[in-house]
């Protein structure tokens, strides 16, 4: 594989993803409008009920909707990823797919430019959201906006990975609702994007220890020290483990000699 | 050197046998056409060359690159155009070749000015920024074929190519095809279900249920008899 060809190819993809991104207004607006939803409503019915102490990395009393906001913004990127997973299994049933995974470069680097360019193409819907956000008193420091982009990066690439790797499981693109309500709403709820651990820990230890073992979770909480300014070790040791497991399994379920396409039936 | 040689391949999906102990061999510069009823086979024999996933036995090579060993000198020489239409119909004519281009190393004026000469040759040019989807379905085969040709492949493979086209827009697509490979030395694989595209010149290769049942001349597979009987003879459709 030349570098060159490989850069070239990326930037192709990156510029497909992004173009079929932005000429789906639907999925544009709802993309912004869901997390806003969730701050506007949502925040504001249970501003009252979920009190939250002073917790890592903010230094004061906060407000809920300050809590939430880290959690959202990783929602954008779960929601994202599993879109974008959707529009591979479309792709795959509709033929263009053929069009990608025909191209003289490996299929790892395929796969992973894939991911890449879907991440690229998400995050600037990601700060439209928090600058929007700011209207809603959620003012982190004018820095922690530079110091989220990695950490929005590295999440974004975990959970577009894990949508990937769904991906290549799926067998039809009827199958994929049913996935969704099993994968998007368990690694929502059970994550200390909406909550903090120690709720859930006071609620039952055993839903403490499942969103400790969430990497949604740890999206999130990577998200959230970096927006003030914080890093978290172990959320980001997380978030490549993940990476590289989730996109090792898509790899594997793409393998030309394994995985879906060799199990797959006669087209 | 074999553009295409394909040897003892076999396949199946479950208990389905799909391929059985197929083999042969393209000439450079050559056009055959691959003739079979649906279900023969074709469209996995096409996955199969195409590396879209390997074979379970037998060996496929491309210009002497061996499929599952050399994917990528293999398939820098190979163009495809898949019976499922494949063209992004959100994106303009212009961004499917860039896209394709890119996704072949070329660089995004390369791909345009090449993409451009070959639409050109098909009275195309002046739609490069059409959106696909504004296209009829015998225009989106023709950027198919622009598309597939951008990487200068020197072997083509037109999957079931003209299926679900009007009388005029087959015609000129498999006048290109053939142009292609007289012209430009291109050596094409033309597979169909149609007998009426096979020409008594043609190299033959007719697939049922997964095995080759003819390989010679079209000529001499009809010889005195019209091609349908024959055909229908070898395929147990008599």
């Amino acid at each position: 594989m030349r570098t060159r060809h490989a850069l070239r190819a990326l930037a192709g993809i990156t510029r497909r993803e992004t173009l079929r991104l932005v000429r789906q207004p639907g999925r544009l607006a709802s993309a912004i409008v869901r997390p806003l939803v969730w701050l506007g409503l949502f925040a504001a019915g249970f501003r009252a009920v979920l009190g939250l102490s002073t917790i890592p990395p903010y230094e004061t009393y906060i407000l809920y909707e300050v809590y939430i906001v880290p959690g959202l913004a990783a929602m954008m990127l779960l929601f994202h990823g599993m879109q974008s997973s959707l529009a591979m299994v479309y792709d795959r049933e509709m033929g263009s797919m053929r069009v990608l995974l025909t191209a003289p470069l490996p299929r790892w680097w395929l796969l992973t430019a894939r991911l890449i360019a879907n991440t690229v193409a998400a995050l600037p819907l990601v700060y439209l959201f928090l600058v929007i956000a700011r209207f809603w008193g959620v003012r982190p420091p004018a820095l922690g906006y530079v110091a989220v982009l990695p950490a929005l990066a590295l999440a974004g690439l975990m959970l577009g990975a894990v949508g990937l790797a769904l991906s290549s499981l799926i067998r039809q693109l009827e199958n994929f609702a049913g996935v969704m309500n099993f994968v998007i709403f368990p690694m929502f709820f059970a994550s200390t994007a909406l909550y903090p651990l120690w709720r859930l820990d006071e609620v039952n230890p055993a839903l403490g220890l499942l969103a400790q073992a969430n990497p949604f979770t740890h999206a999130a909480e990577l998200i959230r020290f970096a927006l003030y300014l914080r890093f978290e070790p172990v959320a980001c040791a997380a978030c490549i483990l993940g990476l590289a497991g989730f996109l090792g399994l898509a790899v594997q379920g793409y393998d030309p000699g394994r995985g879906f396409w060799a199990r797959r039936g006669a087209e | 050197m074999t553009a295409l040689s394909v040897e003892r391949l076999s396949h199946r999906f479950g208990t389905r046998q799909v391929l059985e102990a197929v083999e042969f061999a393209l000439a450079p510069g050559s056009f055959t056409v691959l003739l079979g009823p649906n279900g023969a086979g074709k469209t996995t024999l096409v996955s199969l060359a195409s590396g879209l996933y390997a074979a379970q036995t037998g060996d496929i090579r491309i210009f002497g690159h061996d499929i599952r060993r050399e994917p990528l000198h293999a398939l820098a020489k190979l163009g495809v155009i898949f019976q499922a239409p494949t063209l992004d119909l959100d994106l303009t004519i212009s961004e499917n070749l860039a896209y394709h281009g890119a996704l072949h190393g070329l660089t995004r004026t390369i791909a345009l000015a090449r993409g451009r000469a070959e639409l050109d040759r098909l009275d195309m040019a002046d739609r490069l920024d059409d959106a696909v989807r504004s296209l009829s379905g015998g225009l989106r085969r023709r950027v198919e074929v622009a598309r597939a040709l951008l990487h200068e492949p020197r072997l083509l493979i037109v999957d079931e190519g003209t299926v679900g086209l009007d009388v005029a827009s087959r015609r000129t697509l498999l006048a290109h095809g053939r142009a292609l490979c007289r012209e430009r030395g291109v050596s094409v694989l033309w597979v169909t279900h149609l007998l009426d595209e096979v020409e008594p010149d043609d190299a033959l290769m007719v697939l049922h249920a997964g095995g080759l049942r003819w390989l010679g001349p079209a000529s001499d597979l009809s010889g005195t008899e019209p091609l349908q009987t024959a055909f229908l003879r070898l395929t147990g459709g008599a």
